[in-house]
């Protein structure tokens, strides 16, 4: 760029279009998280119209959006009220946003190294499955030795799981978008297998059901707040983790790396930065992050997994939408996992009145209000190309008029 | 001037957030001149010229076209009004023809398909009024970079352009290319055309122009006539101060041997053979200058040597210690610095802060770290001092390094290298983009780094600087050693080895 560049104009300085990498570094300039919660915003919006068409209503929107806010326990902060009732759908999105937090810890990081770990679910299965045998093993352990060694198993196989993926993409440049859906789809058959074949390798002692024994008392986590299904200790793992997350990245070595690698792996390499071996650890620390989900959701409150759920449990890839939306910053991460938690708790159809609207739309409502927010996170590019577009135009007006007299 | 002139620009302001990028700007071109632009990176050149050209609209002042008003807010008004740009970076179509490329939106038609006989032959005409050899069938990736300005030249003339803005032209060639341009201007000039050249170059705004404005900080400093100028006296208009052209330094009093390059063999990232057998020596004390036309193996040689890229054969010792098949890590810790050509995709990191930058090599050591843990703050308190050393402007330790101009952001990197004490400095196009404060900072403390007895390399497109800052000059072409010649070599006998014209070596 040797030319005389004046002051640079704030015309087009999108980066390498398409590049995780950039579009990391895009979201670091762009700043501030006024699109996120625009983004939000919009997607409850539409939704809003949607319901307004399908219940034709006025008012349904309103009504349904508070039955939904209701629905999550959100309100317990709110003084008056069912306080009971507030705190058990209370502990309920929070019992999600575990998990959420974790899986988005997940994608994160791997962003942050200028990766798309599309894996995190698959890594959640495998740290769910280790999880199961731990538990379901070592009868006599010490409680808090036996959870402890159960967890930290699951932890570790989701770090394998998404090391394979980081393997493959420093070894022979396999590209992880690839591979971690190739590793999902391997872990959700293999746990089909492992719980539903004949005498299955995690089969319960019940040989005629799919699903697994419950583990042993001594691997479960604690239960901190309500009586039936209460929310567990395992919150406080992920609080912990999303600590781990701020202060991996900004403040060792290894964040340096991963951070440097992310920008600009070019520039990494002439640092002395092993580029290949930041990608393999990336995706193994954030497969551990999605591990830690699985394993914690088991030991925390589902204690057992039935074969069934593989195709109804979808934290993994929730957990992209929260990372995206949450711009793979802990604070956002955190907040981002209590939105589609709440979201998810809130419109399970027995939190919600069938008079107010019917329990099919409150599903489908989540899933799409979901669905929107990705598409206009996704959107940034979009929003901020048209928003710096039109303000280009001041120096680029399209009518030409050549006065002469 | 008896006649009117041709084109007048008056009064022209454009503000960006922040910044007045040109402030009351006055330009005046008669008709068959040439009028060159000077003035630093970030005066105000390009600016006005993206006014002129409507790319940008201007917030105050006026056009006059031969006297009447003008209005331009688009290029298409400009080029209505016949006035063509060649950018400094081409926009062709690497993949289409000569003459596709110049009939580009306007092509001649027969029915609803292009006439690309008319338009050969059209452009055939064309290139023959002005003497521009091109052959209109050539796909432009297949032709050499001064072809390819030709081309853009040509684009300009086929869409009636009586006036022609040269934005940096001759940064991209070779000496010989670039003379023959000064002929290319010199014949369209003939043809009655008037062109408007930019350049920060003082050499060839003398060698070419009638005239000279010179704009600094935005405004118009002066407008000279080329007769009585000199290039002290314009460097002083441009910078604001007195300024050393000359690089001032004592002969070099060469040590022993730091970098041993023996018969190395690179290839580039096709797997093509980009350097064939280079054997090159820099001793301690002394800077080595690497001249050649760019692609001639320069780049794969100065990654090879920083450990960024694997040998196929040869080695390579950095003092004392073999580092051939090694990584960049171990280059480093052997002791070689290096300022890479490319800053914003290899030097830094832009979107790290500059303390971040700065701690690119040494963040695995103490103090920045210990036992993995960072300590930011050491990291910015070192980057404080040494932002202050090196007079790095514009932003401080938290500051991301995009937000730099380009000469500070190689400051820092200076900063970053020089601070680690390395024993030898490989510097890549050290100078590229950088105005004529930023150069005599740069070629200043490479010369004070030599002093203090480190090997210098240095790899440049500049003639000018390889001539002033080496001791001694090699010549790389098609991956091999041309010649060796001393700094007292003069630029023709360079530039013929550049092109591969002669291959033996003069007295060194």
């Amino acid at each position: 760029m040797s030319s005389s560049t004046a002051p640079a104009p704030p015309a087009p300085d999108e980066p390498p279009a398409g590049s995780v990498s950039g579009l990391q570094a895009f979201y670091e300039r762009a700043g501030g998280f006024l699109v996120p919660i625009a983004a939000a915003f919009l997607a409850f919006l539409i939704g809003g119209i949607v319901v307004l068409i399908t219940e034709k209503s006025i008012s349904a929107p309103f009504e349904a959006y508070k039955a939904i806010f209701e629905g999550t326990g959100l309100t317990w902060f709110i003084p008056g009220g069912d306080t009971l009732e507030e705190a058990r759908d209370l502990q309920q999105t929070l019992l999600i946003t575990t998990p959420l937090i974790l899986t988005g810890l997940a994608v994160a990081f791997a962003f942050r190294c200028g990766m798309f770990n599309i894996g995190g679910q698959g890594q959640y299965w495998v740290g769910l499955l280790v999880g199961i045998w731990f538990g379901t093993h070592f009868d006599g352990t010490p409680p808090v030795l036996h959870v402890t060694l159960t967890i930290i198993a699951g932890l570790l196989a989701g770090a394998v799981w998404g090391g394979i993926a980081g393997l493959l993409k420093a070894t022979v440049g396999a590209h992880e978008v690839i591979s971690t859906i190739m590793l999902n789809w391997i872990a959700i058959w293999v746990g089909k297998w492992l719980l539903e074949a004949p005498d299955g390798f995690l089969q319960g002692s019940d040989p005629t059901l799919p699903r697994a024994d419950n583990v042993l008392d001594s691997a479960k986590l604690p239960a901190i707040w309500g009586a039936l299904q209460p929310l567990h200790a395992g919150i406080f793992i992920a609080l912990f983790a999303l600590l781990v997350y701020h202060v991996l990245l900004n403040r060792t070595t290894l964040g340096y790396e991963v951070r440097a690698v992310g920008f600009n792996p070019d520039a990494a390499a002439y640092g002395g930065i092993s580029v290949r071996r930041n990608y393999f650890l990336a995706l193994a620390i954030a497969g551990a992050f999605a591990g830690l989900a699985g394993v914690i959701d088991l030991v925390g409150w589902k204690y057992r997994l039935t074969s069934t759920e593989f195709d109804a449990n979808f934290y993994g890839f929730t957990g992209i939408a929260v990372a995206l939306l949450g711009r793979n910053k802990a604070l956002g991460i955190l907040f981002a996992a209590l939105l589609f938690g709440a979201l998810q708790v809130g419109t399970s159809p027995r939190q919600l009145d069938p008079e107010v609207f019917n329990p099919e739309l409150a599903t489908n409502l989540a899933t799409m209000i979901q669905a929107l927010i990705i598409a206009f996170v996704g959107a940034e590019f979009l929003i901020l190309y048209l928003w710096r577009a039109r303000r280009r135009v001041g120096y680029r007006p399209r009518r030409i008029r050549v006065e002469g007299a | 001037m008896t006649e009117p002139p041709l084109l007048e620009l008056k009064g022209i302001t454009k503000r960006f957030p922040g910044v007045v990028a040109n402030d009351h700007v006055d330009f005046e071109l008669a008709p068959g001149e040439v009028h060159a632009l000077l003035g630093e990176n970030g005066a105000g050149k390009s600016t006005l010229m993206n006014i002129l050209y409507g790319l940008y609209h201007p917030d105050e002042g006026e056009f006059r076209l031969r006297g009447e008003p003008l209005r331009i807010d688009s290029p298409k008004a400009a080029i209505d009004a016949g006035i063509g740009m060649v950018h400094q970076h081409f926009m062709l179509i690497p993949v289409m023809s000569v003459a596709e490329n110049i009939v580009l939106a306007v092509e001649p038609r027969k029915g609803p398909f292009i006439d690309l006989d008319a338009a050969n032959d059209k452009v055939r005409d064309i290139s023959k009024r002005f003497g521009l050899a091109v052959r209109p069938e050539a796909r432009i990736e297949s032709i050499s970079v001064g072809m390819q300005q030709r081309v853009e030249i040509l684009k300009a003339l086929y869409r009636g352009a009586e006036i022609l803005i040269l934005d940096e032209p001759t940064g991209v060639l070779t000496p010989q290319e670039a003379e023959e341009l000064f002929e290319i201007i010199r014949s369209l000039q003939a043809e009655g055309k008037s062109i408007i050249f930019i350049s920060h170059k003082l050499g060839e705004v003398l060698a070419i122009a009638n005239r000279i404005t010179v704009l600094r900080r935005g405004k118009t400093i002066e407008t000279v006539p080329r007769e009585g100028a000199t290039e002290e006296s314009l460097a002083r208009l441009m910078v604001g101060r007195e300024v050393l052209l000359r690089v001032e330094k004592t002969p070099a009093e060469p040590g022993e041997p730091l970098l041993t390059v023996s018969d190395l063999r690179v290839n580039d990232e096709r797997g093509l053979e980009a350097v064939r057998g280079v054997s090159l020596e820099v001793r301690a004390g002394e800077i080595v200058g690497i001249a050649g036309v760019d692609g001639n193996g320069q780049t794969e040689l100065v990654e090879a040597i920083t450990g960024l890229r694997k040998p196929e054969a040869g080695r390579i010792v950095a003092a004392g210690e073999d580092v051939t098949a090694e990584g960049s890590r171990e280059a480093l810790d052997a002791g070689v610095g290096h300022i890479p050509e490319d800053r914003q995709r290899r030097g830094l990191v832009l979107d790290f802060s500059l303390a971040e930058n700065i701690a690119l090599h040494d963040y695995r050591e103490e103090p920045d770290s210990k036992w993995g843990w960072l300590y930011p703050k050491r990291l910015i308190a070192r980057a404080v001092r040494l932002l202050k050393e090196f007079d790095v402007r514009g932003g401080g330790p938290k500051t991301p390094a995009a937000s730099l101009s380009g000469g500070n952001q190689q400051k820092v990197i200076l900063a970053r290298e020089i601070s680690r004490n390395p024993q030898i400095l490989v510097a890549a196009q050290p100078t590229r983009g950088l105005d004529v404060g930023a150069i005599e900072f740069v070629h200043r403390r490479l010369v004070t780094e030599r002093d203090e007895g480190r090997a210098i390399l240095l790899v440049s497109f500049e003639l000018d600087e390889v001539l002033s800052l080496s001791d001694r000059i090699l010549v790389l072409y098609e991956g091999r050693v041309a010649g060796e010649y001393p700094p007292t070599v003069s630029e023709d006998e360079l530039g013929i080895a550049m092109t591969g014209g002669r291959r033996e070596a003069a007295v060194a």
